[in-house]
């Protein structure tokens, strides 16, 4: 409750202080939009379904890269951590490569895919791959040995033994990898969609920019911070709480 | 079914002297080829676990090589109750480890039924010292793992689960996890897990070091049962003298690094035995004079001479 408070002054006064700014009347609407402005257009373009479609395809895209990265990353993470020379070689690369931004690979994704879905999957794949990946290769490092062996001991052998032990038992060590790669995915998507027309959050941002709409620009920006949020608030934080009561781990604060 | 139920161990024979060496390590040393003696081989003449000269090496930090085991042979007869005795980090856990399988002998065979170890097998089960249970599972999904990754029915894993988890009186705690028990619990949860999957051979690991005499007493109980109805075949690593000889048929003393049994003891007390009873303390006393000397060696090799004075 006293953190709703908290929250609630926070928040009206930001508002209060953009709404004064705004009916000083410093800056053209067209540059500084009042908050009533942002408001009308969210409230139209949840109206005539530009922002639920623009939700639902960039959504999709997300789930569809960012299944596809946790996958390919778990792999490889674990190929990598159980092979000392790739772990030497390879690791390393992984990590430097983790400095590009994933907006660069667009370019060489336009040229294999041409200016398709898939390039833009490629991108955010590639947006969050190496953080799963890292995340993977040293959650099985820190992972305690025991229950691997505790595992292949009752008789757990391959797919076996990785989903229903290593999986698990490496889950606390790569949450975090994994909620960092979410992340990542999600910015990935958003600069993808800028950059060529596809739908989505992303290109509703450019839409608003052609059409000299900054209450609609501030509109869909407001939207990506929330979908993001909500993302890691609900799905992420329930995965967290749980693990924390299966396992008897402190909660974090 | 009374855990106090009078059984005699089919081994139990009527020799007036309690306690002596076995014929075998009294006439050879340790480290040469044990001959077997009858009794530890099984009607087959096959014995169950078989050590042919296992010896281990660690690697440790600074490269040299850790000799953790030194040419182990040791037989050990369906349905027998092998005790190890011996002090800390002599290897007794890597012995256990090796017999199931999780890691292989720098040198040397493990033979189940003379058939060559390749690796893990249910037929062997370990309790670990560390005891392993999975925090991601509740008690009872944890008993009923090892069932679960043979393919056997839920009907049958659900009446197996509460089965054994009522022998170690845990059926209140089947929807807790690890973490929310005890840690003679948790040992106890462990012993269920490895009972569930009925193996051959029983491998235990110091599994009742965590346990108030009372509980202790009473799985001691429930475990000469078990043993003496199923016809299982354990080795059972302890600290405990008195443990090993309460349990016992036989008790292999360990030397201190590297590891080699440098005495077996046939423990040939009626059972159900007492851990409380003079006859076991008698016989407890006798092995625990010899641990003793591998003790101070241990500690002579940790602190110096003047720690053992
Ligand atoms: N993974 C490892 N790497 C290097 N050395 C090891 C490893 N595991 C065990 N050792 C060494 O091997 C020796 C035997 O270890 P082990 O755990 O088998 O002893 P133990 O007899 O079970 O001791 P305790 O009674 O304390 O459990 C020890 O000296 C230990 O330092
Ligand atoms: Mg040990």
């Amino acid at each position: 409750m006293k953190r709703f408070a908290k929250h609630a002054i926070f928040y009206s006064v930001l508002v209060g202080v953009w709404l004064i700014l705004a009916k000083l009347k410093i800056w053209p609407p067209y540059v500084f939009p009042t908050p009533r402005g942002v408001l009308d257009s969210l409230w139209a373009g949840f109206a005539d379904h530009s922002f639920w479609i623009a939700i639902a395809v960039s959504m999709k895209r997300m789930l569809i890269g960012y299944s596809l990265s946790v996958v390919l990353g778990m792999v490889l993470g674990l190929g990598v951590a159980s092979n000392k020379f790739l772990e030497e070689t390879m690791g390393g690369l992984l990590v430097s490569l983790q400095s590009l931004p994933s907006i660069c690979w667009l370019p060489l994704a336009v040229l294999w895919f041409g200016l398709t879905e898939k390039a833009i999957l490629f991108v955010v794949v590639m947006g969050s791959l190496l953080s799963v990946t890292i995340a993977m290769e040293t959650g099985r490092q820190q992972m305690p040995k025991i229950y691997g062996m505790a595992g292949r001991n009752l008789g757990a052998h391959g797919l076996k033994l990785f989903w229903y032990v290593l999986l698990p038992a490496s889950l606390p060590y790569i949450l975090s990898g994994l909620k960092q790669g979410w992340a990542f995915a999600w910015r990935s998507l958003i600069s993808g969609e800028m950059i060529f027309v596809s739908l989505g959050l992303g290109q509703l941002l450019m839409m608003g920019r052609d059409l000299n709409d900054m209450s609609q620009v501030i509109a869909v920006m407001i939207l990506i911070v929330v979908i993001g949020y909500l993302v890691d608030g609900l799905v992420f934080k329930t995965i967290e709480r749980r693990l924390q009561h299966k396992w008897g781990l402190a909660p974090a604060t | 079914m009374t855990p106090n139920a009078a059984h005699q161990s089919p081994l139990t024979s009527d020799h007036r002297c309690p306690i002596r060496p076995a014929p075998a390590t009294r006439v050879r040393p340790s480290t040469a080829t044990l001959v077997v003696p009858l009794r530890h081989v099984n009607r087959n003449g096959i014995p169950k676990v078989s050590l042919d000269g296992i010896s281990l090496s660690y690697k440790t930090n600074d490269g040299s090589q850790l000799l953790a085991l030194d040419n182990i042979n040791l037989r050990v007869k369906a349905g027998e109750f092998l005790c190890i005795v011996g002090p800390s980090g002599c290897g007794k856990s890597t012995l256990l480890h090796l017999i199931a399988g999780l890691q292989p002998a720098t040198s040397g065979k493990v033979l189940i039924d003379d058939k060559q170890v390749e690796g893990t097998g249910t037929d062997r089960i370990l309790i670990f010292q560390e005891l392993g249970l999975f925090p991601w599972l509740t008690v009872g999904q944890n008993v009923e793992f090892g069932m679960k990754m043979k393919g056997i029915s839920k009907a049958e894993r659900n009446e197996r689960t509460d089965y054994y988890l009522r022998l170690v009186h845990l059926t209140q705690f089947k929807d807790s996890y690890s973490h929310q028990l005890s840690g003679g619990m948790r040992q106890r949860v462990a012993l269920a897990r490895a009972l569930a999957s009925e193996p051959d051979v029983l491998l235990m690991d110091e599994p009742f070091a965590a346990l108030d005499a009372q509980t202790r007493d009473l799985l001691h109980d429930e475990l000469e049962r078990i043993w003496s109805e199923t016809g299982r075949t354990i080795i059972f690593v302890t600290h405990n003298v008195r443990e090993a000889v309460r349990l016992g048929d036989r008790v292999a003393l360990f030397t201190f690094r590297p590891g080699r049994i440098k005495r077996e003891f046939v423990i040939d007390l009626p059972r159900p035995r007492q851990l409380e009873h003079v006859t076991v303390a008698k016989s407890a006393r006798e092995i625990l004079d010899h641990l003793r000397e591998e003790i101070n060696k241990s500690l002579e090799e940790q602190y110096g001479h003047e720690a053992v004075r």
